[in-house]
């Protein structure tokens, strides 16, 4: 109560380099692919059709990254509404018998390699986004759905009991007791499955997806360590944003409990 | 009021009823403890009244704030909870929630105000001699006794008339325990709820009682009476077993010195000569005698002895007393502070030390037999 004093001055040394340095790090790399692998690219030459001009800009780099970003937003966020009710309803009485079913489907999204089910269903569904965006959603349900249906079940029998003993309806218990109280151990299986998609959306690439993916596999037949640098680094600085600003969002929406 | 009558509990895939047959009536404003040995039903029984476990047969009726006895199984059972208060002993406080939002949380139910809610808070808070400072904390700052404290502040907030309490006390220390029940049955003579209380523990059963109800390893009742016709005068062996070879001295628990003291004892005045005291004490055939002030206040004791050809006035020979004992004490403490000392006759003092009375080991020893030999010890 007495902690009233100005936001400013609460603010600690240790809270800077939490808030900027993988920033400030990622703002680096970026900038050293620019100075290293982008700038010496000669105008007019094969890697400037494919990369882009560094001169008039590089639009092919900046599109390869939207495309990526949309590759993996979609499914995640499709992810995030299939896995979450799913995890919900295999902890609710008279579901808990599909649970096996539920988790057997997710694991087989996850325990066949990512590039064979991108093989398998464009042999169904055909090529291009459509179907990277349908694998990688197939991908992220196991860990959203574990993770939910886990950190249910880890809410405290007390909690429970004491809440219906009071009278909450079973919606309340979930809505105000349960999904609070899992919402953690949730966000981490959410964030996870994000994370691993970044990765993962590279291979969208080899089912014409497009994506950072495109420059590595374009660049590997043609031994230009160039191209395959951009789309393995710009990848990785991707994965590393998204966790970071996941656990950014966990920390603020996350109840602590220490 | 709280009825059962015959109320039968039956679970799923068992042949054996795990309460069986079970009426009784716990008056309003009463507490009535359960208690048994483990899987005896004590739990499942208190659990039906809120219906968190549906009896098989029997029926279940509550007194309403309105002086209505209601049929608890014809009652939707979410209404019905937000009309009971309901403590386990786990607590089961919301972790996620503050101390404020946690009381109000059969009040939010209940459509309160904010304002409402919040003044209500407040008051439980100095029911429970707690700052209101806990309003705006999270349960996990808390002390295991406060949070306790919260839980059955938690449980009364809405001011329901019948609470149930699942071994409220059963996982705090021994000395906190005893400090909470003494905290709660003081409560309870303001608040005057009618109580389901469940214990394994006999003692706490008696302590908290005004009735007792104990059950066999079937569910089925072997005695329902106050904690005093218990003690004196047991049912049938198990109830003896059940209740402990010490049975005499646990009646102690029940008697409080205040009722079996010598409410005209023997006293001097310290403005009183040497001289007076003597003549007094010849009179009275007493070698020692205690002292009091103007106020009744204790002073101390004078022999016999020490006065002897002396002058003056006796404040002068007043040795102070090794031990009193407060007005309130149980007998149970009073014999073992009395077994303590060697005197035979200890003062018995109020709130403000003043001199209330004297008891002494055979006044302790004639309470006894007579509890014993008319058992009436629950209209005192």
């Amino acid at each position: 109560m007495e902690e009233k004093t100005s936001f400013w001055s609460r603010i600690t040394f240790s809270d800077i380099v939490d808030w900027t340095l993988i920033p400030i790090l990622m703002i680096g790399v970026v900038i050293s692919v620019y100075i290293w692998l982008l700038l010496p690219i000669e105008p007019g030459s094969m890697e400037a059709n494919i990369i882009g001009d560094p001169v008039s800009g590089f639009s092919n780099v900046w599109a390869s990254v939207l495309q990526h970003l949309k590759l993996i937003g979609i499914s995640s966020v499709l992810a995030i509404l299939a896995a979450v009710p799913a995890g919900i309803l295999i902890t609710r009485e008279g579901f808990r018998d599909f649970a096996d079913i539920i988790l057997g489907v997710a694991n087989f999204g996850q325990s066949v390699p990512s590039i064979a089910i991108l093989a398998l269903f464009m042999g169904i569904m055909g090529i291009g986004a459509p179907t990277a965006i349908f694998a990688l959603w197939l991908y992220a349900l196991l860990p959203i759905v574990r993770n939910t249906a886990t950190g249910i079940d880890e809410v405290s029998a007390d909690v429970i009991e004491a809440a219906r003993g009071m009278g909450l309806t079973n919606r309340q218990i979930l809505f105000d007791i349960e999904l609070p109280l899992s919402f953690p151990v949730m966000f981490a299986g959410i964030r996870t499955a994000s994370v691993i998609n970044v990765g993962t959306a590279a291979l969208g690439a080899f089912i014409g997806a497009g994506g950072l993916g495109n420059f590595i596999i374009t660049g590997i037949p043609l031994s230009r360590e160039r191209m395959i640098l951009i789309g393995a680094i710009l990848t990785a600085v991707m994965a590393v944003m998204v966790d970071w600003i996941l656990g950014k969002i966990e920390d603020r929406l996350v109840f602590r409990r220490e | 009021m709280i009825k059962l009558e015959h109320v039968t509990k039956i679970y799923p895939g068992t042949t054996s009823p795990a309460v069986d047959d079970l009426s009784f009536t716990v008056p309003t404003g009463e507490i009535c403890t359960i208690v048994g040995p483990s899987g005896c039903g004590k739990t499942t029984t208190m659990k039906m009244v809120n219906r968190l476990i549906e009896p098989t047969d029997g029926e279940i009726y509550v007194l309403n704030e309105r002086g209505e006895m209601q049929n608890v199984l014809e009652m939707d059972p979410i209404i019905l909870r937000r009309n009971i208060g309901y403590v386990i002993q786990q607590i089961g406080l919301f972790p996620h929630r503050t101390i404020l939002q946690n009381m109000g949380t059969v009040p939010k139910l209940l459509e309160w105000d904010n304002t409402r809610i919040r003044s209500r808070a407040e008051e439980l808070l100095d029911m429970m001699n707690m700052p209101h400072e806990f309003l705006d904390r999270y349960p996990h700052e808390l002390s295991g006794g406060q949070r306790q404290r919260i839980g059955v502040a938690r449980a009364m907030a809405s001011d329901p008339p019948v609470m149930l309490m699942d071994e409220p006390f059963g996982a705090i220390d021994p000395i906190n325990r005893n400090l909470l029940q003494n905290e709660f049955l003081r409560l309870q003579q303001e608040i005057k709820k009618t109580i389901l209380f469940v214990t394994h523990d006999i003692d706490e059963a008696i302590k908290m009682g005004d009735k007792i109800a104990i059950l066999n390893a079937n569910g089925q009742l072997e005695q329902y009476d106050s904690p005093a016709k218990i003690l004196s005068e047991p049912a049938n062996e198990f109830i003896e077993d059940f209740v402990g070879a010490d049975r005499t001295l646990k009646q102690l628990n029940l008697i409080r010195v205040e009722e079996v003291m010598d409410k005209k004892p023997f006293l001097l005045q310290s403005t009183q000569s040497v001289e007076e005291a003597l003549q007094v004490m010849d009179e009275e055939g007493q070698d020692y005698a205690y002292v009091v002030d103007s106020d009744r206040r204790l002073q101390g004791y004078v022999s016999r002895k020490d006065l002897k050809e002396k002058s003056g006035w006796i404040d002068e020979y007043t040795t102070t007393a090794a031990t009193s004992l407060p007005i309130t004490m149980n007998l149970r403490d009073a014999l073992s502070e009395m077994l303590m000392v060697d005197y035979s006759t200890i003062c018995v003092v109020d709130n403000r030390d003043r001199v209330r009375g004297t008891v002494n080991t055979a006044m302790v020893q004639e309470a006894l037999m007579e509890t014993h030999s008319s058992g009436k010890r629950e209209e005192v």
